[in-house]
């Protein structure tokens, strides 16, 4: 009963640091007893529990056994006007998981998927950056340059990837139109593998960079002026004044913002299902878009095969975040 | 372990007030700003390297070159982020014939929105949308609110599993969730119903804001919930009459990210949502552009439409959004 003191009911928390877990309680009375202390807590975050739990758990739990069946189009319980029929599919074990990872496709898929992860990250961090460099100095204008460089990010993303389609259109697209004024074959921005390749990529950079931007330009401000000052008296080149003050200064929103975007990007499914539709033949599929793809676009609907991506997407995702603590615990970095 | 992060980059704006004023006064401010101005600058090449190395130009100051790279390389930047947005708003006011046209202004004509508005089921999908949104809005704000309150004020057994809960439903793929949960839907018969996509769209939104908001509440004293504990308010009562108004800067943060992801959202919104009628507008620009129709003036005038009210959200949320952001971002 000794905490019974420190929670009463509503007992607000202090400053003072958190004290040890109280051991778990096993007498029936004791289990009232936390009832009574902690139910408008627990009330109070219902709710969200439940929200997670029935469409986040539940699925999950489901999403993991589909990927061990044959379900399709064909066997999944449906309803065919007033009528139910029945789910037919089967048990199957690891089958699919064995036949994803032998066929060449998924390793295609995954090269794929790291490479749009790291040239999008890559590229978008870089412009990102530069650009928060020259907004963070003081000259005419910078304010509307800056609205105007966070403009991408205040439109919703499917309506810029519809006007970047226009713009990519093979035959009579303005990026063709201008190429062939100025002498220069027409490029098939979308039907070529490497040039959709390299299209995607541009389009996601184009919808990252404000973000970078906004980020990188607050990491920026909040470097203290000192710093700079202490480097200038010590005759630091403006290189160097980079290197070695501003570098070390954005360090700690880079990593949080870096990790953020390759989850992203990793994730990211209207840039390339809009643009290519995963085309030309799969070339720009990733890993997202082809779980996409199998569950809805292709006909019979393969959902057990789609799931058992979904969960190899989760592992991969899981494995990067447990990889990418262990590299910031290394350098001393605890979150 | 990202989510507490996340607000950071945003947070830095938070300084974007202070520490550009601070860059501003400088120059002017300090005593040798005066004797700096002229003598140096005009000096020979030479002269100028070894002056230099005494005393480097101090931040804000460029030379003339400088200064025209700098606003070039900005142009650009502002162009390319400009152009396609800007030639989807000039497009639409294109007829048909014209769509890809290279000049700016040809036959000017508002047929594509009076067709767009009046001919297809356009309205119907923006009247989805909007429908889907604001619940999920009001939902997600709300019950992250609270939670984020209970996860700020109290200590409870089950805490430290559900913060790791909402930091790790903040990664999921959309890939893992969604077709079990299209395969849930179907058995339940809510596929083509606004509130499959609302019930979807809490699990994106609701992670992210109980975490913002808890970081907000973190922010409020502790001591005017004592204070209205000591005058007779309940746990609740003092949520809602005290602490909630307090965190309306918050709420609109959380508001407008719910509002601006389930605007733009399209996975789930292609998947559980056909025929029609039932198209949020996700799913309704698709139809303009496919295998099958290829109405690029159409797509463009209905893109801007599309465009207008997350545009005019996100302008009015950005003051709020930096001050809020940096708030929740105030660690304690």
């Amino acid at each position: 009963m000794a905490d019974a003191v420190n929670s009463l009911p509503g007992a607000v928390r202090t400053a003072e640091p958190r004290a040890p877990r109280p051991a778990p309680a096993r007498s029936p009375g004791r289990l009232r007893h936390r009832l009574a202390t902690y139910w408008y807590a627990w009330a109070m975050v219902a709710p969200v529990v439940a929200v997670i739990a029935a469409i986040v758990g539940w699925p999950l739990v489901r999403g993991v056994y589909l990927s061990l069946t044959d379900a399709d189009e064909s066997n999944v319980e449906r309803h065919i006007g007033v009528n139910r029929i029945e789910a037919s599919y089967e048990f199957v074990g690891l089958d699919n998981y064995r036949a994803i990872l032998r066929d060449g496709d998924f390793w295609d898929r995954l090269g794929w998927t790291a490479l749009w992860t790291v040239s999008c990250v890559a590229l978008t961090f870089l412009t990102g950056l530069g650009l928060a460099v020259l907004l963070n100095r003081t000259f005419r204008g910078r304010a509307v340059y800056r609205m105007v460089l966070v403009l991408p990010w205040a439109i919703p993303a499917f309506v810029s990837v519809f006007a970047w389609r226009m713009l990519f259109n093979e035959r009579n697209g303005i990026l063709n139109s201008l190429l062939e004024d100025g002498g220069i074959d027409a490029v098939p921005w979308l039907s070529d593998p490497t040039w959709a390749k390299a299209a995607v990529v541009a389009v996601n950079v184009w919808l990252g960079v404000p973000f970078m931007l906004i980020a990188m330009l607050g990491a920026l401000q909040s470097i203290p002026a000192e710093q700079y000052e202490a480097a200038e008296v010590d005759g630091a080149s403006p290189w160097q004044r980079f290197r070695y003050v501003t570098l070390p200064g954005v360090r700690p929103v880079a990593m949080t913002v870096v990790l953020l975007s390759t989850i992203w990007t990793f994730n990211m499914f209207p840039v390339i299902f809009l643009l290519t539709h995963g085309g030309p033949a799969g070339a720009t599929d990733i890993m997202v878009t082809e779980a996409y793809r199998l569950a809805f676009v292709t006909s019979p609907r393969d959902f057990a095969n789609s799931a058992a991506w979904g969960v190899l997407i989760l592992l991969l995702l899981v494995l990067f975040a447990i990889a990418y603590r262990r590299a910031l615990r290394r350098q001393g970095e605890v979150w | 372990m990202d989510r507490n992060t996340q607000a950071k980059p945003a947070a830095p704006p938070a300084g974007s007030a202070a520490a550009p004023a601070a860059a501003a006064a400088r120059p002017q401010a300090g005593p040798r700003a005066g004797e700096e101005a002229a003598a140096p600058r005009r000096e020979g090449r030479a002269a100028g390297q070894a002056g230099r190395a005494r005393r480097p130009r101090r931040r804000g100051e460029r030379g003339p070159a400088a200064s025209i790279g700098l606003h070039l390389t900005l142009l650009v930047a502002a162009f390319i982020a400009v152009f396609p947005p800007l030639w989807l708003l000039v497009t639409s006011f294109k007829p048909k014939s014209d769509t890809f046209t290279l000049s700016l202004v040809s036959h000017f004509t508002l047929g594509n929105y009076d067709h767009v508005l009046n001919d297809t089921e356009f309205l119907t999908w923006f009247g989805n949308s909007v429908l889907v949104v604001l619940l999920t809005t009001v939902i997600g704000v709300l019950i992250s609110a609270t939670t984020g309150y209970a996860l700020s004020r109290f200590r409870f057994p089950g805490m430290r599993p559900l913060m790791w809960t909402l930091l790790i439903t903040q990664m999921f793929p959309m890939a893992v969730l969604i077709v079990p949960l299209y395969n849930l839907m179907s058995r339940y018969d809510m596929l083509n119903r606004p509130s499959a996509l609302v019930v979807t769209y809490l699990t994106i939104a609701v992670p992210f804001c109980a975490w913002m908001m808890k970081g907000f509440f973190d922010t409020i004293p502790v001591s005017i919930d004592e204070s209205g504990r000591v005058d007779g308010l309940s746990p609740f009562g003092t949520f809602w009459r005290l602490v909630l108004p307090l965190a309306r800067p918050g709420l609109a943060v959380t508001g407008f990210y719910t509002f601006v992801t389930a605007w733009a959202e399209v996975a789930y919104a292609s998947a559980f949502m056909t025929g029609e009628k039932h198209l949020t507008l996700a799913g309704g620009l698709q139809t303009f552009v496919n295998q099958h129709t290829q109405d690029w003036h159409l797509m463009t005038a209905a893109a801007v439409l599309i465009a207008i009210p997350a545009t005019l959200v996100f302008g009015y949320a950005q003051r709020h959004l930096q001050a809020g952001l940096t708030a929740g971002a105030v660690k304690t």
